[in-house]
């Protein structure tokens, strides 16, 4: 299951133009077979970029990618066969029906006429589109045709899927679909690398995630090692009927073990901790003298990670 | 093209190459079958006005019009060569640039395409290959045309099969790179643009409606269209289909197909790499 799938070594790219970008400057990273990876970054920070390098469709500055040893430069029709791609933007084929873009994607890849029909139909099937087979991509909604593009990706059975922004644009529903879709393809053993901006869906989905930004690798690990490692603090908010002592019980509280910080708020106290086991028992105790009237917990959140890592400066 | 690292891999690489350029050619295909009747219309429209007015409608003004006069009974098969060699280069141009244009744009359709196990510059050339097909057909629309339109009919005299075979794949080819080029160069907006410029232009001064000899008084003209692939599309057609006009020699026809698609089809397909990897 540690097996090494993509790897990514020193990757740079840069955009030679009017303006000079540094896409990607530097990066390294491991995927491992059969997880689920998730590529977090703000805007521009060179996610896509590094899909379209690992996918064959972007050029690398310097640097190299391997899937499953084979070099994505050197070789890129035979790393095409063991990746599937779904892009940011809708890229079905406008002229054929939602079963034809399946159908004939297993043409291109070898699929004879009945292996391609029958696997088109059992991914219809799957991915409950068998209703709309006959419809044009220009007839479905958004998450509708985000399914077929995933249903088209994983078609001819690759290794490795790149999602490129997979929930972007969709409705709950369609989102909690889509995540029930790429869970199943792990099932199936297929590697999954996606990018997303929603911090909680990565949180939830990945096995893994990395954070990029100005085309460096920030932070590696998994939700919870990253939580752990940058600070990503349970909040623990306390509404007090008594204000005054406040500044008292708070510094009592910062001598709790496990609590970092903690300040007086408006209403009561917000309680910092690292670690919650066994910490509320004390912690209302220490706060019922000023009457404890209510206590609610904000659980860490990738989403703290996330800001902490890469600031909150809007990006151009 | 790519060296496969494992030795069994060369093996299975050719048939793979097959299958791909296979689903991509039965694709075109299929989106041909869904528009048969306007690609029918599309490409035999023009010809067939041409010949209703300039061969049928013409004659029978002859008395007192001098531009029938001028063509005389014999311009229907000067016509003919000229009108399969048009069709060609529309074909060409409808059949590549078009639909890549739109395919370029915004929408990025070509991307599962390119996506698919086989060098992209074997993406290029099915659809140069594509539309060779729809070119041939478009050519052989005119034939009956010729024969039933006009008032004294042209009978094409086919002695030379070879010849024809080859004249009409290899300008069938040059106008698929020809789209090729200049759907993959062209920003999708100018599309039209460059089709009113250059498109009809070297159509027009394609030697489609008058033999190349026929320049010879206007000796600068006669040397600047040699520049022009498409005098070769019709003086090549006009060799293998109406012998008995005047028309330059069979090996320059061959000689200058051959370069013009070496050329263009270069240009095509760096252009299209261009579009498709960044
Ligand atoms: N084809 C291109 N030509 C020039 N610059 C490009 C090109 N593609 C991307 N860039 C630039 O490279 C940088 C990284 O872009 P990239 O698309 O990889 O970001 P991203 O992380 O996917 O962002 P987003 O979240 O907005 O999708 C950006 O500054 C972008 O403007
Ligand atoms: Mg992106």
């Amino acid at each position: 299951m540690s097996d090494t799938i993509v790897q990514i070594q020193a990757l740079t790219k840069v955009y030679e133009g009017k303006q000079r970008v540094t896409a990607l400057d530097g990066v390294d990273l491991e995927v491992k077979q059969g997880e689920i990876f998730g590529l977090l970054g703000p805007n521009g920070a060179g996610k896509t970029t590094t899909i379209g390098i690992c996918t064959t469709r972007t050029l690398p500055t310097s640097g190299q990618v391997k899937i499953a040893g084979i070099d994505v430069v050197g070789h890129p029709a035979q790393a095409r066969r063991l990746i599937g791609v779904v892009p940011q933007y809708n890229t079905l084929d406008r002229s054929l029906t939602i079963f034809e873009n399946i159908y004939f994607h297993c043409r291109y890849f070898g699929f004879s006429h009945a292996l391609a029909k029958a696997r088109s139909e059992e991914l219809l099937e799957q991915f409950l589109l068998s209703e709309r087979s006959k419809a044009l991509p220009s007839q479905l909604s958004g998450g509708l045709a985000q399914r077929v593009q995933i249903a088209r990706a994983i078609a001819h059975r690759p290794t490795v899927l790149f999602l490129d922004e997979p929930s972007a644009g969709l409705d709950p529903q369609s989102r909690i679909a889509m995540w029930t879709a790429v869970q199943g393809l792990r099932k199936d053993g297929i590697t999954v690398v996606l990018t997303t901006h929603y911090m909680e869906e990565a949180d939830e989905l990945s096995d893994r995630v990395a954070v990029v930004d100005h085309g460096k690798l920030l932070a590696l690990g998994t939700p919870q090692e990253l939580k752990d490692a940058y600070g990503a603090q349970t909040i623990i908010h306390l509404k007090l009927r008594q204000a005054e002592g406040g500044e008292a019980v708070a510094q009592e509280m910062r001598q709790l073990k496990g609590v970092e910080n903690a300040e007086v708020t408006g209403e009561g106290l917000r309680v910092f901790a690292g670690n919650v086991d066994g910490l509320l028992p004390a912690i209302i105790q220490t706060s019922s003298r000023l009457g404890l009237r209510d206590i609610s917990i904000t659980e860490p959140s990738l989403e703290t990670v996330f800001i902490h890592l890469t600031g909150r400066d809007l990006r151009e | 093209m790519s060296n496969v690292p494992r030795p069994a891999g060369l093996a299975i690489q050719k048939p793979r190459f097959f299958r791909a350029f296979y689903g991509l050619f039965l694709r075109d295909l299929r989106v041909l079958s869904r528009e048969l009747g306007p690609f029918i219309l599309r490409v035999g429209m023009q010809p067939l006005l041409f010949l209703f007015v300039f061969t049928f409608i013409m004659p029978r003004m002859a008395g007192g019009n001098p531009m029938a006069a001028g063509a005389g009974p014999a311009f229907g098969t000067v016509l003919l060569p000229g009108l399969m060699a048009v069709a060609i280069m529309f074909s060409g141009i409808a059949g590549v640039a078009l639909p890549l244009s739109t395919e370029f744009g915004i929408t990025r359709e070509i991307d599962d395409r390119v996506m698919c196990p086989v060098p992209v510059w074997a993406v290029a050339l099915e659809k140069v290959c594509f539309s060779a097909l729809q070119s041939i057909v478009a050519a052989l629309i005119v034939i009956p045309m010729a024969i039933w339109i006009p008032a004294n009919p042209v009978y094409p005299d086919f002695h030379n099969w070879p010849l024809l075979v080859l004249v009409l794949v290899m300008s069938s080819l040059l106008a698929g790179a020809m789209g090729l080029a200049i759907g993959s160069t062209v920003n999708p907006k100018q599309i039209g643009l460059v089709f009113s410029i250059v498109v009809v232009p070297i159509t027009f001064l394609g030697c489609v409606y008058y033999p190349w000899a026929y320049l010879q008084k206007i000796r600068w003209l006669q040397i600047a269209v040699l520049f022009n692939p498409i005098v070769y599309m019709s003086e090549g057609l006009r060799a293998a289909v109406t012998p008995g006009v005047n028309h330059m020699p069979v090996w320059a026809i061959l000689l200058a197909l051959s370069v013009f698609l070496v050329l263009l089809g270069r240009w095509g397909v760096k252009g299209f790499l261009k579009r498709v990897i960044s």
